[in-house]
């Protein structure tokens, strides 16, 4: 009716681009577009402009140049030899060792927080909510560094604490002793993939045995044995083929063995603790969500209040606690930069290095902002996923 | 003859006897509460121990052993916390190097805040209308006394520091990012193609990448944008980058507040004969923001906590004067005190706004519901 | 923000006239009033705040003697404090206009990063510090030492090639300023700490022991520090090159802080009163006034005095001058003729 209306009482052709409203949405949207155009030409030139002024070259050719600085914990093999562009990838890797980390503690954490919130017992609700309030409110940098204090208060590397001479616990990391592996370790992998593979199918046809028959089958356990006894009993018949390198003492440090620094496990305790806090909240908030009529339901039906809130709450309160949980992981993922404060070197603090060494700062800027945005992608499309996954069909 | 109604009297029960005394008073909630159970008994207890190890140890080393005066760090006896340097350094951390003479500016512009929020966020505030106003105002006025003009004291902003420049760019992110977050909120809900695409486009990218690399883009790659000599102030670079990252947050939240609002009244708007933004602008906005200011202060919260990171590109807001008093000779090695005072200055702000939240939280919430 | 109509304008304009022509650095210092100074964010001796929150420093110095070159007030300075990661950018993007920052002058920064240096004020070198009880006499004796190090420094890259070269281990231990560094080292988590020889007497003085640390006889580069700015602008180097000359050539010549006034009127070396403006007109050359160089030593005195009032034997770094004294005195400091 509008649109007839417009073109009855509009005049002839431009008037119609005032009143009639598609016209207008398209005559709006091409001046944005040519007002986004000139933008980004003026930018466009400035830049050329201003790289040409500093004699800078552009371009990710400096990738290939040598680093000629060392990086003290790093997952895959590096020098200062090595190219900038393997220093980045020891960053990413870094970022993402760091993320998945404090995802898992974090979630851990947060779970246990919020449902002993809900705990009867007022005293441990109390303290659990005087310790999440108190993490909520201080900004993560801070806590960042007091952590990182904390872990430069253990004792020094003369002192250090041993578990058994193989493991080692002082200022400057937790020495562990790294596995080297032997030419038998291929079966165990394997073995290991076959177990994974057998409990996800022993689970799918215990589900279908349960809606059919109504029994349950123990796939925790049966699951539990395969995964880990499987391999351990390849390993024992393979003849144990893995070597250890045992960390052993030397004039400053320990020599062998792998370290952990300090300043990634105060950047995982900070991360997983301030998160968290924010996780039990959510979970907290979820579980309430669930109508009282559920757990009454429950205990009518005789269930334990165990098996209740594993059974019947959880799995509701997943719904609303999913789609909040998504974005805290992003921001722990996003948190982890700050990494940069206490000498973490993960990407950002990589790139600021590398940024400083060759002066390439959009280049770096923009590998930073693909990175990151590839691990938000990367990170949402499986949450969804898994929402979906969980979501409840409704008749 | 009548069948008598079965009923009892006051004088046939026998009398009320008193509640056995383990189920009453301070003793039954207790029981209730605490030691209801093994567990929940072994609980307390080992919350009980760590409780009396710890708050006694705290208190007697922040206040009864503490010491409160002295030039440097070896008039401090070492047994408690060292206090000393409050009294001289306290105008460090509050205003940052802002010229001594002139702070009563800032603590003026401080004072004023409150008669410009309060009729945005309380209701029943005696004349709103006309306090909305010098809400409106406000940010003009605080510019101006901060930084000089109108016969006032020039100051440049380099001299910003310390907890006034974590409110400052705080606040400044979050006033600007108002407006361009109602804007990509209206965006990404636009019919047009184009201007979703967009809308989305950045609320993504903006979400997606840390505050951090953000900063650095407004430190170095700025500068490069902008025609050569063509230089902003710092402050205003690191505002503009804050209010950028913050508005994509706020488009959310606001667009869960538009997404709230009852298609009713879209509709009889348009019913009414109301156009686009006429609509937009008297009746779904008010109420879209009304129900938003939750979500508006939890994003201003974790927004003033992310000023801290202003430390990392060479801005001294308040930790970063922890930092530089610390690294000072006469001051070392008192880091302990000094990011105790920054996390309870923080603590202090983040949980009454917290708190305030809620509250609003709980009372629109009723309102709500009939 | 005065200058937002003009970027507005320029977006129209400017396409065809970049490249060409732009102002130079000394119109806009004057016509801002001040001149940036990028310092560092706190090193003992360098660049450090006093109790009333003003910076003060030898690099600190040398940006208030080229403020009095120009306007003849050694306060007209907006300090800049950069990081290791930032200083460069803030240099080459305009925030700042000359960078007093003990900043090394190497082949990539003065060729790669497209910057200008402008002399030496401090010869230095890189060296180690660590404390007595580790017993050992020498740098090459640190294999697998854990070592501090500041990021994004040509500290970091010589660190890496001393040990490469050496064919000894290390782990790096990555800090970000020289607070951090001390913190570490203090704590233990390094057993040496590395940087260049005066930030290791810096941090020297803020031990409490300071006996039991010491700085091992080996240097192993050559970390000549000095003031720098934009390629681009020879007129603003050339200020900028001079104020040390100044500075250098007066304690050659023996003016001083105290007696610079009475000397400004004449003496009989033809050489200072060509320095002071009492003949020739090198000021004018330069587009500075003629009391600029008098102006530069009032504002702190001569080398010498620079030195010993931050850097001296009276000062808890207790740096001797070394390679930093003139030629005359068994240095290397040795500055143009100024005629």
């Amino acid at each position: 009716m509008a649109q007839l209306d417009a073109a009855e009482t509009a005049g002839p052709g431009l008037g119609r681009l005032w009143t009639d409203e598609r016209a207008r949405g398209l005559l709006f949207q091409i001046l944005v577009v040519l007002g986004l155009a000139l933008f980004v030409a003026f930018i466009v030139s400035n830049t050329i402009a201003n790289l040409q002024r500093a004699g800078l070259a552009s371009g990710f050719g400096f990738l290939t140049d040598q680093a000629f600085f060392d990086i003290n914990q790093k997952l895959i093999e590096y020098s200062s030899t090595s190219t900038f562009g393997r220093a980045l990838i020891v960053g990413i890797l870094n970022t993402i060792l760091v993320s998945v980390m404090g995802v898992i503690a974090a979630t851990l954490f947060g779970f246990s927080a919020g449902i002993i919130r809900l705990s009867p017992n007022w005293l441990l609700s109390r303290l659990v909510g005087a310790y999440v309030e108190i993490t909520r409110n201080i900004p993560v940098l801070l806590q960042i560094i007091f952590w990182w204090s904390v872990l430069t208060g253990l004792p020094k590397v003369r002192d250090s604490l041993g578990l058994g001479d193989v493991m080692f616990l002082n200022n400057r990391g937790i020495r562990l002793p790294a596995p080297l592996l032997e030419s038998g370790f291929e079966w165990v992998f394997a073995a290991f993939v076959i177990g994974v593979i057998a409990t996800v199918l022993t689970s799918r046809w215990a589900r279908k045995r349960q809606s059919l028959t109504g029994q349950t089958f123990p796939v925790g356990s049966i699951g539990l044995a395969l995964i880990i006894g499987l391999p351990i009993i390849v390993y024992w018949i393979a003849g144990s083929p893995v070597g250890w390198d045992i960390p052993t003492p030397k004039r400053f440090n320990f020599q062998g063995g792998f370290n952990v620094t300090p300043e990634l496990v105060a950047l995982w305790f900070a991360l997983s603790s301030y998160t968290g806090a924010f996780i039990s909240e959510i979970v907290r908030a979820g579980i309430l969500s669930v109508s009282k009529g559920q757990t009454e339901a429950a205990s009518a039906l005789g269930l334990r209040p165990r098996q209740t809130m594993r059974l019947v709450i959880i799995p509701q309160a997943m719904r609303v606690i999913i789609p909040p949980l998504t974005s805290q992981y992003l921001n722990l993922t996003k948190n982890s930069s700050l990494a940069i404060a206490i000498g973490y070197q993960d990407l950002v603090s990589i790139g600021g290095t590398i940024l400083n060494q060759s002066g390439q700062a959009l280049e770096v800027v923009g590998i930073w902002m693909v990175i990151y945005l590839s691990l938000s992608l990367l990170m949402s499309s499986f949450m969804n996923w898994y929402n979906k996954h969980i979501a409840l069909v409704e008749r | 003859m009548t069948v008598q109604p079965f009923h009892r009297s006051q004088a046939d029960l026998l009398p009320e006897r008193a509640a056995p005394a383990a189920t009453v008073g301070i003793v039954g909630w207790l029981r209730q509460n605490l030691f209801s159970s093994w567990a929940n008994t072994a609980f307390s207890l080992i919350s009980l121990y760590l409780l009396w190890l710890i708050i006694p140890t705290v208190i007697s080393w922040a206040f009864i052993d503490a010491n409160l005066a002295g030039d440097d760090r070896f008039a401090c006896n070492g047994a408690g916390a060292c206090w000393a340097w409050l009294d001289q350094r306290i105008n460090q951390f509050l205003y940052g190097f802002y010229p001594s003479d002139q702070t009563w500016r800032v603590d003026i512009a401080l004072v004023l805040l409150v008669p410009a929020l309060a009729p945005l966020l309380f209701d029943g505030v005696p004349y709103a209308r006309y306090l909305r106003w010098f809400s409106l105002a406000y940010p003009v006025i605080a510019t101006f006394l901060l930084i000089g003009g109108f016969g006032l004291e020039g100051v440049s902003t380099h001299k910003f520091g310390g907890f006034m420049l974590n409110v400052t760019v705080g606040l400044a992110g979050i006033v600007l990012s108002l407006p361009i977050g109602i804007v990509l909120a209206l965006g990404r809900r636009s019919r047009l193609p184009i201007i979703r695409m967009l809308s989305i486009g950045f609320i993504e990218l903006v979400r997606g990448v840390p505050l951090i690399t953000l900063l650095f883009v407004s430190n170095i790659i700025l500068p490069i944008f902008l025609p050569p000599d063509v230089t902003f102030d710092a402050l205003v670079r690191v505002i503009i980058m804050v209010s950028a990252f913050s508005s994509a947050y706020m488009a959310e939240v606001i667009r869960g507040g538009l997404q709230a609002i009852p298609r009713g009244q879209y509709e009889a708007a348009q019913a009414l004969g109301l156009r686009y933004w006429q609509s937009m602008g008297l009746i779904i906005l008010p109420q879209a923001l009304k129900i938003s200011i939750p979500g508006i202060v939890n994003t201003f919260i974790g927004l003033f906590k992310d000023t801290t990171l202003v430390i990392i590109i060479g801005l001294f807001d308040i930790l970063g004067i922890g930092n530089a008093m610390v690294s000072n000779p006469d001051w070392l090695g008192l880091a302990t005190e000094a990011y105790v005072f920054v996390a309870l200055f923080f603590f202090i702000t983040c949980f009454s706004m917290s708190r305030y939240s809620l509250h609003l939280e709980k009372r629109l919430d009723t309102e709500e519901r009939r | 923000m005065r200058k937002l109509p003009y970027l507005v304008i320029s977006a129209v304009f400017s396409i065809a006239a970049w490249g060409t022509v732009h102002a130079g650095t000394l119109d806009d210092v004057k016509a801002a009033g001040q001149v940036k100074c990028g310092i560092n964010t706190g090193l003992p001796g360098f660049a450090y705040t006093d109790d009333s929150g003003k910076w003060t420093g030898f690099d600190v110095a040398y940006c208030r003697a080229v403020a009095a070159a120009v306007f003849g007030d050694p306060s007209k300075v907006k300090y800049v404090n950069l990081t290791g990661k930032n200083r460069f950018p803030a240099l080459s993007s305009g925030e700042v206009d000359v960078l007093s920052r003990n900043t090394t002058w190497t082949f990539s920064r003065d060729v790669d990063l497209g910057f200008s240096f402008i002399g030496v004020s401090y010869y230095d070198g890189q060296g180690f510090i660590g404390r007595k009880s580790l017993g050992i006499k020498s740098a090459k004796e640190l294999d697998g030492a854990s070592v501090c190090i500041q990021t994004g420094t040509t500290t970091e890259l010589n660190l890496a090639d001393f040990f490469r070269v050496n064919k000894i281990k290390y782990e790096p231990v990555p800090i970000e300023t020289n607070e951090e560094a001390r913190k570490a080292y203090v704590a233990e988590r390094c057993d040496v700490y590395t940087t260049d020889a005066s930030g290791l007497a810096a941090t020297k003085t803020t031990f409490a022991d300071a006996n039991a640390h010491m700085v091992f006889p080996e240097i192993i580069s050559k970390e000549p520090l000095g003031p720098l700015v934009r390629q681009g602008d020879d007129q603003w180097a050339d200020i900028a090159r001079w104020t040390l000359n100044v500075l250098i050539n007066a304690e050659e010549y023996g003016v001083t802080q105290a007696n610079v006034s009475s000397k400004a009127n004449g003496t009989d070396n033809p050489e200072i009163n060509r320095m002071l403006g009492s003949e020739g007109s090198l000021g004018a050359m330069l587009g500075l006034s003629k009391t600029w160089a008098v102006d530069v030593l009032k504002a702190g005195g001569n080398y010498a005095e620079i030195f010993e009032r931050y850097l001296g034997n009276n000062t808890p770094l207790g740096l001797e001058r070394g390679l930093n004294a003139l030629y005359k005195d068994g240095g290397i400091l040795y500055a143009p003729p100024m005629r």
